[in-house]
């Protein structure tokens, strides 16, 4: 079983997870229409770039939107979430063991107290993330069970791996939890609303361009969110 | 019953149907007929399928339901925080749930739609710039505009307003001869006082061809005379064209695409035809972003600009003043506590939000302009965008949405708002109307002219 889940099917789930985000980038550009959408993206790619780039800087740093600025609090438990949900995976030294295994290859790995960390704060910012969604009319009135289940699937694999991790009863159970779960986690990223992963950026660009193109960037003066 | 007389899917485009639908007074018969209308649920898909693409489809898809486009929302703000107003909410019980229903919809729904579309949302897209993933439920809320007219659902005035499009190409009844006639009768009564004044019709190759708002032949001709008096003194050479003038676009607030196209089609035609060096428009901000920064995609250029440089008036003034065509008296400097209202249609969808307080700088004794706040692009709209001014049976919900521009007007402790957008004065007019908060508002030319110095020799002779 082990053997199966991190060998064949992890290398199934890579592929479909990546090659799908994949596509979807590919459909989201071929799916931008000039005329429906109302950019010239072709006639000013320049300031269409510009303007693209502005804007995902903006929204990756968590000072340089008036939206992050206004809400410290959020931001900053939105930005430790996004963070150890994307660093630990790729930085922890068990997966690292297992690039090596396969591959040859391995990265830098966390120090393990940080990779509990930031396991941790994901974990809470889970919580606390769903502790908001009950706490807050306007936020309240858009959750569906679809975005708890969203939730669960993000979080679900570093609740299993910080079980296993501590050892917290049957071991071999939790390791094999975990990897499902973190299968599951990958396999939903082009499928779910976690395509945002990629989806983020093709949105903001979009938007950026239509900015830097029409909306003043071509007339020098650049949004400042 | 599947179509009403006068509430249906098509549009208006005769002058009987239009005064039938005019003769219903407030559209009490249109409303209930509206009641009956049958939702062509495979039109409605057909057409989502077709000009649904990746910006929208990947904005309902990944809308984090974060919550964090509520407070961005005047409408929200205004109304007590109802979740409700929240942006995203609003356009996902509507345009989501039609799309998620593959466009199978009854008429209650698209009924509820039309309510939320008009009087829920202004198209003023300040949401767009705090939602992390860019989501403009703006951009949005106008897709939708389109869908529910094309089957019929739209407030009573704007099917006229978009009928009245088709019909006289312009926002009013007002044609041609009755616009060739208004500037020649302005001409007249204002060359009395401004020796030479001309408004030239039809000039070819002149320096600037300027175009305006229906609403100036029709209500207040004496914008057109002012615009006149600016260019006079400036030194400009200039011209209206008889055909063409008009550049608003009630339309596009109707969502009505197609009578758009054919609207700034007309524009640029007058361009081609009277091939001017560049075009001005008035003071106002949903004519511009009809013709200047919309118009050029629904007609299909390419490069997404009118076919010669098209400037706001705003740009054209502070122009004038810079270069010194248009000097102030300095001692005819306000002097008293004055602010700006920045509409959304030209600062945050065009950018100019600099060049208003240029002009403020020489308008204005130091220390006596005030900013709202938040201003520029961050301002809120006035509460009256987006076709909101003009819908009657909105008018309680349009009043609500008039309170913030009133907070934010208080707070400033100005009695004078300069507001270069008819759309923009409107609203603060109806606003004082309504809440008496003892202020004056005004556009920029009747100050401009009051604080001009006037070369000596285009003074009128002096008969003693
Ligand atoms: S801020 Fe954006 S992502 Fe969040 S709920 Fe509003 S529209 Fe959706
Ligand atoms: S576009 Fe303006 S009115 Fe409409 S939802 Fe967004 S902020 Fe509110
Ligand atoms: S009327 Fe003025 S403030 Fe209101 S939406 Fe239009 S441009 Fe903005």
């Amino acid at each position: 079983m082990y053997d199966f889940l991190t060998g064949p099917m992890l290398w199934l789930t890579f592929i479909v997870s990546f090659g799908g985000l994949l596509v979807r980038v590919i459909l989201y550009i071929k799916g931008l229409d000039q005329q429906l959408d109302r950019v010239a993206y072709r006639a000013h790619l320049s300031y269409g770039i510009k303007g693209a780039i502005r804007s995902i800087l903006c929204w990756l740093n968590p000072i340089g939107a008036r939206g992050w600025r206004i809400r410290p609090g959020f931001t900053f438990m939105f930005f430790l979430f996004h963070i150890g949900l994307l660093l630990t995976p790729v930085f922890l030294a068990a997966h690292n063991v297992m690039l090596q295994d396969a591959l040859g290859i391995s990265l830098p790995a966390l120090p393990s107290f940080l990779a509990d960390t930031l396991a941790w704060i994901v974990v809470v910012g889970g919580v606390f993330m769903i502790l908001r969604r009950i706490a807050f009319p306007e936020v309240r009135i858009l959750t569906t069970a679809y975005d708890y289940l969203v939730l669960v699937i993000a979080v679900a694999p570093f609740v299993t791996g910080l079980i296993a991790r501590y050892a917290v009863g049957d071991y071999q159970f939790w390791l094999l939890a975990h990897i499902i779960c973190g299968e599951i986690w990958l396999l939903s990223l082009p499928f779910t609303k976690l395509s945002h992963c990629v989806l983020f950026f093709m949105s903001r660009a979009q938007l950026g361009m239509d900015y830097g193109i029409k909306r003043g960037g071509m007339k020098g003066s650049s949004m400042a969110w | 019953m599947p179509e009403g007389k006068i509430c249906n899917k098509q549009p208006i485009n005769t002058v009987e149907q239009l005064q039938l639908t005019l003769a219903d007074k407030s559209g009490i018969k249109y409303y209930e007929e509206m009641e009956h209308l049958d939702v062509d649920t495979d039109k409605l898909w057909a057409s989502i399928q077709k000009t649904m693409k990746s910006r929208t489809k990947t904005w309902l898809e990944i809308c984090a339901h974060c919550g964090l486009c509520a407070e961005s929302c005047f409408l929200y703000q205004v109304n007590g925080k109802v979740p409700t107003q929240v942006p995203s909410y609003k356009i996902q019980s509507t345009l989501g749930e039609m799309v998620k229903r593959k466009g199978k919809v009854d008429n209650a729904f698209m009924r509820h739609a039309m309510e939320v579309a008009w009087s829920q949302c202004t198209c003023c897209n300040r949401c767009g710039m705090y939602c992390p993933h860019g989501i403009d439920v703006g951009v949005m809320f106008s897709y939708l505009r389109g869908l529910l007219y094309s089957q019929g659902f739209v407030p009573w005035e704007l099917k006229i307003g978009s009928g009245m499009h088709r019909i006289y190409r312009a926002q009013m009844d007002v044609t041609q001869e009755d616009w060739v006639e208004t500037c020649e009768w302005m001409a007249e009564e204002t060359e009395e006082e401004w020796p030479g004044l001309e408004i030239p019709v039809d000039k070819k190759d002149a320096d600037i061809m300027y175009t305006c708002n229906a609403r100036e032949p029709k209500h207040y001709p004496e914008d057109i005379a002012e615009a006149a008096i600016l260019f006079h003194v400036a030194g400009e050479n200039w011209t209206v064209p008889s055909e063409g003038w008009e550049q608003t676009s009630l339309s596009m607030f109707a969502g009505d695409w197609e009578c758009c196209k054919d609207n700034v089609q007309n524009v640029y035609n007058a361009i081609e035809r009277l091939n001017p060096k560049r075009c001005i428009g008035t003071e106002c901000g949903h004519a511009h972003r009809a013709t200047v920064i919309e118009g050029p995609y629904w007609v299909g250029r390419e490069d997404g600009l009118p076919p010669r440089p098209y400037i706001h008036y705003v740009e054209w003034l502070a122009e004038a003043l810079r270069t010194g065509k248009l000097k102030i008296d300095p001692a005819k400097r306000i002097k008293e506590p004055v602010t700006l209202q920045d509409s959304c249609n030209y600062v945050r969808n065009h950018g100019l939000k600099m060049i208003t307080r240029e002009i403020i700088e020489y308008i204005v004794e130091p220390g006596y302009f005030v900013e709202m706040s938040p201003n520029r692009e961050h301002n809120y709209c006035c509460g009256g965008g987006g076709g909101f001014n003009g819908i009657g049976k909105f008018r309680p919900q349009r009043n609500v949405a008039l309170r913030k521009k009133m907070e934010q007007i208080i707070d400033t402790g100005a009695k004078l708002v300069i507001a270069p957008c008819h759309n923009c004065w409107d609203a603060i007019r109806d606003l004082e109307e309504e809440y008496h908060i003892g202020i004056r508002w005004s556009f920029l030319k009747p100050l401009i002219i009051s604080m001009l110095e006037v070369p000596e020799h285009l003074k009128p002779k002096e008969e003693e």
